[in-house]
């Protein structure tokens, strides 16, 4: 058995970023076909156009057209593309000297194999079918004995004034060992925390080290599954990925024995009646339905019992 | 200026770490060394800086908690930066400066293996031209190589000689994720993987945690009989864009250089993830013959994001503790194909 528990996890993101008039110009340029240079001061054509110049800091004005054909300046073979690259396939990262150009510009370079590939050969842009104002309109460089399909397209109307670019990201994550302990525990229908050898606070979920005095929690304590809400808040606005109707409540439960509170649903009675040091209990889904996961615990609901002094948990808010 | 001086260091470097991404086991061991080195207390650290990336760790504010690890009753004085540990430890430097503090206890991890690196590291492009593209670590490499090979600066000979020389130096170094040189004719004669780079030529994704410590003048004669004075910090930045700049130098490396005094030094420990980014810094630093390069074995066998650089300077500081050398440099890089570098001196003195 490994040490951690790990699960896959994705990240996504869709980045929305207003462009401002040179990258506007740069990408509305890509969306109608056009490679879209700036001059600068010192009279290089450099693409994309930076914004500002680099020796006088002057906002760029000065547009160029540049062709769609170049000039390979460098180039690096990609034999494991990553998930977003333009190609699916093996290919070539190049450095691509557009003609009429004076700096040249990234993309990817669809030659098949790195045989194919040399400093010095002839490409031509390869543009996407469909174009909305971004890099990704150039869907790659080929080859430039390829023939090119006409470009068909006509040019939008409105100038290109911001990007989305989705950002996904796939990780292994895994649980810390005190994690792994914990949810192995839940599985089993048993909370488990640890306690500070140094300043006998129990944490749960167990940590790494106790964060008041950075001492690793060694020692195993099993909690009880009643306890007494600290603090709680009534959800009622929805949001996206919400999974239970509003209202309902959201509370601190410091389960008996612990030093620290965990977060949790309490349903089973009407969300105004619930208050601090009201007493609850853990009510667990089917054991057959158990997993290594908190879900185990379906809400906390109330016990019945009279309140918790609030001396009890006054040092817990 | 207050002298400071690096008088403690940490360190943790594997290819897999079996643990959270927040890394609090690994940094809680690395910690107890530093208390142990320096004979201090956590009450002892005056500030406390971290290098770390949530889209490394795949959860927000893990630097948040990774402070469990420093354990923060009473409180402390902390901050972040959201690059390698040699910037936490500039950080740290300039708050030594100001008077405020003494004493500084920086550190950094990163669980590399979570995630796929090389994709990730995209997120750190220009957000418009490049990040859509996920030009990913080793491609934008091997540009820079290519053009290096295409100009006639090195060859893949060249670059195989920085490989064998960095894996024989790793078997020497208990936590190189790669160790064990063979000889260049062998190392030429695999395949290549990204042409123009072979897999020796590319640092490892390495996970893993280190920790530097900072004192100033009387504080750091107390901890070591010979402390590293950092006699020198520079950084300066190269633009991001792949097209806009000579690949094959790194103009920011020798503006940092030009920034301070090399001449003396013994031993460089420079922080090349890739093969021919040793022999852009060397010439951008003009470095002697005689300087012995990364004897720990380097980045390029075991490269821990956002240790690494860091690493270097412990490395450095290593040798002036033990009198292996009278002075040496750290270099630490950061961003695609060496954009960011940034230098330390640290000398021992008589």
């Amino acid at each position: 058995m490994s040490r951690t528990l790990s699960a896959p996890v994705t990240f996504a993101f869709d980045y929305t970023r207003s462009t401002g008039p040179v990258l506007g110009r740069f990408l509305t340029g890509l969306r109608d076909g056009v490679v879209v240079g700036g001059r600068t001061s010192e009279g290089r054509v450099v693409v994309p156009p930076p914004e500002f110049d680099p020796v006088t800091h002057q906002a760029m004005e000065d547009f160029v057209e540049v062709a769609d054909t170049g000039t390979v300046t460098s180039w690096s073979w990609v034999p494991e593309p990553v998930k977003g690259q333009p190609l699916d396939r093996p290919f070539a990262f190049a450095l691509v000297l557009l003609d009429g150009a004076d700096a040249p510009l990234l993309h990817a370079l669809d030659a098949g194999s790195p045989d194919a590939v040399s400093t010095g050969m002839r490409v031509r842009i390869r543009w996407a079918v469909q174009r909305q104002g971004a890099i990704t309109d150039i869907e790659c460089y080929e080859p430039a004995d390829e023939s090119a399909p006409a470009d068909e397209s006509a040019p939008g109307s409105e100038p290109v004034t911001g990007v989305v670019t989705p950002v996904s990201l796939d990780y292994v994550y895994a649980a810390s060992p005190e994690e792994s302990a914990f949810y192995r525990g839940l599985a089993q229908g048993r909370i488990l925390g640890q306690r500070c050898p140094a300043c006998g606070k129990v944490y749960v979920p167990p940590r790494s080290a106790c964060p008041a005095d950075g001492t690793p929690t060694t020692d195993e304590v099993e909690l009880s599954e009643t306890g007494t809400i600290t603090t709680f808040c009534i959800v009622n606005v929805p949001f996206l990925g919400q999974r239970i109707t509003p209202p309902y409540v959201s509370a601190y439960v410091l389960l008996d024995g612990a030093d620290i509170a965990i977060l949790h649903l309490i349903l089973d009675v009407p969300a105004d009646e619930v208050h601090m040091g009201m007493r609850v209990k853990a009510v667990w889904k089917p054991r057959e339905e158990w997993g290594t996961t908190i879900e185990n615990i379906s809400h906390f609901a109330p016990t019945g019992e009279p309140d918790a002094d609030y001396d009890t948990y006054k040092h817990h808010l | 200026m207050r002298d400071v001086a690096v008088v403690g260091f940490a360190q943790r470097q594997m290819a897999e770490f079996d643990g959270s991404p927040t890394c609090v086991e690994l940094l809680v061991p690395l910690f107890a060394e530093c208390y142990e080195q320096t004979g201090w207390t956590r009450q002892d650290v005056g500030f406390w800086c971290s290098g770390s990336s949530d889209y490394l760790a795949g959860r927000s504010f893990s630097f948040v908690q990774a402070v469990d690890a420093i354990g923060v009753i009473p409180p402390v004085n902390e901050s972040h930066v959201e690059m390698d540990l040699a910037w936490a430890m500039y950080e740290a430097w300039v708050k030594i400066q100001t008077g405020e503090v003494d004493t500084a206890l920086v550190y950094a991890f990163g669980k590399s293996s979570a995630g796929v690196l090389r994709r990730t590291l995209a997120l750190q492009l220009e957000p418009y031209t490049m990040t859509p593209l996920w030009p990913d670590t080793v491609s934008l490499a091997g540009l820079q190589a290519r053009a290096g090979i295409d100009a006639g600066l090195w060859d893949e000979r060249a670059m195989a000689e920085v490989a064998q020389r960095s894996l024989t130096d790793a078997e020497k170094n208990e936590y190189a994720v790669r160790q064990g040189g063979s000889s260049v004719e062998d190392l030429l004669a695999r395949p290549m993987y990204a042409d123009p780079l072979r897999k020796h030529d590319c640092a490892p994704v390495t996970d893993g945690a280190a920790a530097l410590v900072l004192a100033a003048s009387d504080k750091a004669r107390e901890v070591r009989e010979r402390p590293a004075w950092i006699s020198g910090l520079a950084h300066y930045v190269d633009p991001m864009s792949m097209g806009t700049r000579d690949l094959t130098r790194a103009p920011s490396a020798h503006r940092a250089a030009q920034a301070l005094d090399l001449d003396g030094v013994e031993v460089a420990e420079l922080h090349a993830p890739f093969s021919h980014q040793e022999l852009v810094l060397r010439r951008e630093l003009g470095l002697a013959d005689d300087v012995a390069i990364n004897p720990s074995g380097g980045a390029l066998v075991s490269n821990p994001m956002f240790s690494a650089g860091g690493i270097r300077v412990g490395e450095a500081a290593r040798r002036i503790w033990d009198g292996e050398a009278g002075k040496a440099v750290a270099h630490a890089t950061s961003g695609p194909a060496l954009m960011q570098n940034l230098l330390c001196t640290v000398e021992g003195r008589a």
